[in-house]
């Protein structure tokens, strides 16, 4: 099949031609169900795995939905737990997407073309994770219509929320659109046309930078946290962003190169290991820093600080959890310096590993919490997430992981030419 | 110096104009924008009654008439837009639906008032750490005046026993349970300092919570969703959140209610103290004020030269916690 580009059609120069393709629209959407409902026996066994966690994770919502949030391990001190970490982090993972985009669309690196559909449906799917989890964090789901701009009161530009609410909308809408464009055209073998889909990928680019930096503002804006109110929050989560990110990327793509005929050149993989090294660097030279200004003269402001990594009056649910992924991100950024491990394939996959997990942790556990303790006027109240709260969380994961392998897998189809629209319908 | 001179500049504040809200709100303020609002009003009530009673008589054909009143107006209430946008009209069918509301459920009346603020009052509270002997009248008084949750004892105020020697709250506990005042100890009490400058307020996605004219921060908690982003702003630990339905006895309950103060919250939004707004914009001074046995805690008008509350402003060595974070708090501290 010989792609013509949409460019040589005569129609498409001239505006008041373009028409919507129903028929191929209809079609590509029965042809993406079918391909998303079959499969090889892993895959069926992997998405009823995702189903059945989605339920459990269902179900316990509507415990929480019935009871209120007292069935979650937050109260009136730490008001924000695992929801808002695995949000922070999530948001960190979406933003990753940029490490693809802009070397495929600023530069021009035609090794990240066949990544890059990979990785805008990895940002879907993180950013469907991230809403998902501030609507399960909300104390009236219901109300949430009072958010919308137009319908309800929006506090823009005042509150951050509100701010996070548009980078996250419009983010998503961007990663959502430009793939269809891509996809649908070579489902319709037309060369998708430069001219549509670059702007928006630049677009993507700096919303990319701008909701994880916004997330981060969140945070620090709060003066009354002197564990967020701090200037680097914003790069150190760009930088944690773009270590986890594609980090994860990473892991994934090799499973489609193994599972499909969609090959990614190891090449690719070697470029991102690259960014992973580098931003990982950065994370590790920031966290010493932070440390530094925390310990070398400890002040009331370095309170949560000193109980996230050594305890306080006696209390410490966090330090293992916070020395562990220290531990982990270092030694993952050393493996990773050094050329030959990171040319390693069995070496790189287990530092993107343990980088992924070290930065759930430290993301999750190490930033969101810490910030409520000690409280206000200084009294420690901890928190430990409950049974309910992790089978939510779970629940989210796993319908992320179920939303991400659909969309790749009809992604991977219509780039290997398996899908293709019928002359009729076209 | 630089005390008595921002005192006084926040003396000078004059009552801040009504906050300026956003053009709409609401699903009749949606409507607003292609037909005239009166008209809108009525349209979206009866198509949310018309609504309310279809889905009633669909789901429930033998239901009692008070079922089918109950859903209506819980239907209405859901739809109801920001307080801070709503017409006289509209805050007196909000305050009425929650007193017919209230009825329907006990059989027991209450009275809900949406009254605004006085003219030419800024409320202020001054605190006396000599005086305070950690008796925690104030904190019962405040529970039964603002109906709070009695299931997870949930309180506005706290007072916390400090050590003689040092103002460390650190150090402090508010945890005890042994006679008082224990010797070589004082007691200071915290709670919502009202600040001139709220950054809880600033933080709302949705604009549920705000200062009043008079300086009161207040909550819609019809309009809050619950994000809790409020409570991780305030640095004084000032916002409490239902984690789960609230449970006041009818027996305790305290029928003299304010849609902005002690009316009856529901699971899954936040509250805080009012200085009893229901009591305060009717000229008495709050539950706290009136408990205390000592004389500890003093309530008035910063706009009112012969107040009480200027009189220590003027008289006594008064400080606030926490200034440095530019809050302003309304919420002095002194000592005899």
């Amino acid at each position: 099949m010989a792609t013509q580009p949409l460019t040589n059609d005569p129609g498409y120069a001239n505006p008041s031609r373009w028409r919507i393709p129903y028929a191929a629209l209809r079609e590509f959407f029965f042809d993406a169900l079918d391909e998303a409902t079959h499969g090889s026996r892993t895959y069926h066994i992997w998405m009823a795995s995702l189903t059945f966690l989605m339920c459990c994770g269902a179900y316990a919502y509507t415990t929480q939905l019935v009871q209120g949030l007292s069935v979650t391990g937050m109260h009136d001190h730490v008001s924000w737990g695992l929801y808002i970490s695995n949000f922070t982090f999530l948001v960190g993972v979406a933003a990753a997407a940029v490490v693809l985009v802009l070397p495929t669309y600023v530069l021009h690196d035609v090794a990240f073309k066949k990544a890059v559909l990979i990785g805008e449906a990895m940002a879907v799917a993180a950013v469907v994770m991230a809403i998902g989890f501030v609507v399960v964090d909300v104390g009236g789901p219901a109300r949430l219509w009072h958010v919308t701009p137009m319908i309800g009161v929006f506090n823009w530009p005042q509150s951050m929320l509100a701010w996070d609410i548009v980078v996250l909308n419009v983010y998503l809408v961007i990663n959502i659109s430009v793939p269809f464009y891509i996809l649908f055209s070579h489902y319709r073998d037309r060369e998708p046309n430069p001219r549509f889909y670059v702007p928006a990928m630049l677009m993507s680019i700096l919303w990319a930078v701008s909701l994880h930096l916004v997330t981060a503002f969140l945070f620090a804006g709060l003066a009354a946290r002197p564990h967020w109110n701090n200037a680097l929050m914003g790069p150190r989560f760009l930088a944690t962003a773009f270590t986890a990110g594609p980090a994860l990327m990473i892991l994934v793509l090799q499973v489609i190169s193994r599972q499909t005929d969609y090959k990614i050149r190891p090449e690719t993989i070697q470029k991102m290991a690259l960014v992973v090294t580098v931003a990982a660097q950065i994370t590790v030279v920031m966290t010493i820093s932070e440390m530094f200004k925390e310990f070398y003269f400890p002040t009331h402001h370095s309170m949560s600080s000193q109980y996230l990594f050594f305890g306080l009056h006696g209390h410490h649910a966090l330090r293992a959890w916070i020395w562990t992924a220290i531990a982990i991100i270092v030694v993952a950024t050393a493996i990773l310096s050094v050329h030959k491990l990171r040319r390693n394939s069995w070496t790189l996959n287990a530092a993107c590993v343990l980088l992924f997990l070290g930065i759930l942790i430290e993301k999750g556990l190490g930033t969101v919490v810490p910030g409520f303790i000690p409280e206000n006027w200084g009294k420690i109240h901890e928190y430990v997430p409950t049974g309910t709260e992790l089978m939510v969380t779970t629940g989210i994961w796993a319908g992320g992981a179920f939303l991400f392998t659909i969309l790749a897998k009809v992604g991977v189809a219509v780039e290997l030419g398996e899908l293709r629209v019928s002359p009729e319908n076209d | 110096m630089r005390m008595s001179r921002k005192i006084d500049e926040l003396v000078q504040i004059q009552p801040a104009p009504a906050p300026e809200g956003p053009a709409r709100s609401g699903v009749e303020q949606l409507l607003n924008m292609q037909i005239d609002r009166r008209t809108a009003v009525a349209i979206a009530g009866t198509a949310l009654a018309a609504g309310a009673g279809l889905l009633n008589a669909a789901f429930n054909p033998f239901g009692a008439p008070e079922a089918k009143e109950k859903a209506k107006l819980e239907w209405a209430e859901f739809f109801q837009g920001n307080f801070q946008l709503m017409s006289e009209d509209e805050k007196s069918d909000a305050v009425r639906r929650l007193e017919r509301l209230y009825e329907l459920e006990s059989g027991k009346s209450i009275r809900v008032s949406a009254d605004g603020p006085r003219e030419r009052v800024l409320y202020g509270y001054a605190f006396n750490v000599s005086r305070c002997e950690g008796y925690m009248d104030c904190v019962r008084a405040c529970i039964q005046e603002n109906n709070q949750d009695r299931a997870s004892n949930m309180a506005y105020i706290r007072i916390h026993e400090h050590q003689k020697g040092e103002i460390n709250f650190e150090h402090a506990t508010d945890d005890f349970y042994h006679e008082v005042p224990a010797a070589g100890h004082f007691y200071i009490g915290t709670q919502c300092y009202h600040c001139q400058n709220p950054p809880c307020t600033k933080v709302c996605p949705t604009q549920a919570t705000w200062m009043e004219p008079d300086g009161i921060v207040v909550v819609d908690y019809n309009w809050c969703i619950g994000c809790r982003y409020c409570m991780a702003a305030c640095p004084y630990d000032a916002r409490r959140f239902n984690w789960t339905d609230p449970v006041v006895p009818e027996e305790e309950l305290n029928p003299n209610q304010h849609y902005l103060g002690n009316r009856l919250r529901k699971k899954g939004v936040v509250e805080k103290c009012t200085f009893c707004i229901q009591r305060s914009r009717n000229g008495q001074s709050p539950a706290c004020v009136e408990a205390c046995p000592t004389g500890a805690r003093i309530f008035g008008n910063l706009l009112d030269p012969d107040s009480e509350i200027r009189w220590v402003l003027q008289n006594k060595k008064v400080f606030r916690l926490k200034e440095d974070l530019g809050t302003e708090p309304k919420f002095w501290y002194f000592m005899d």
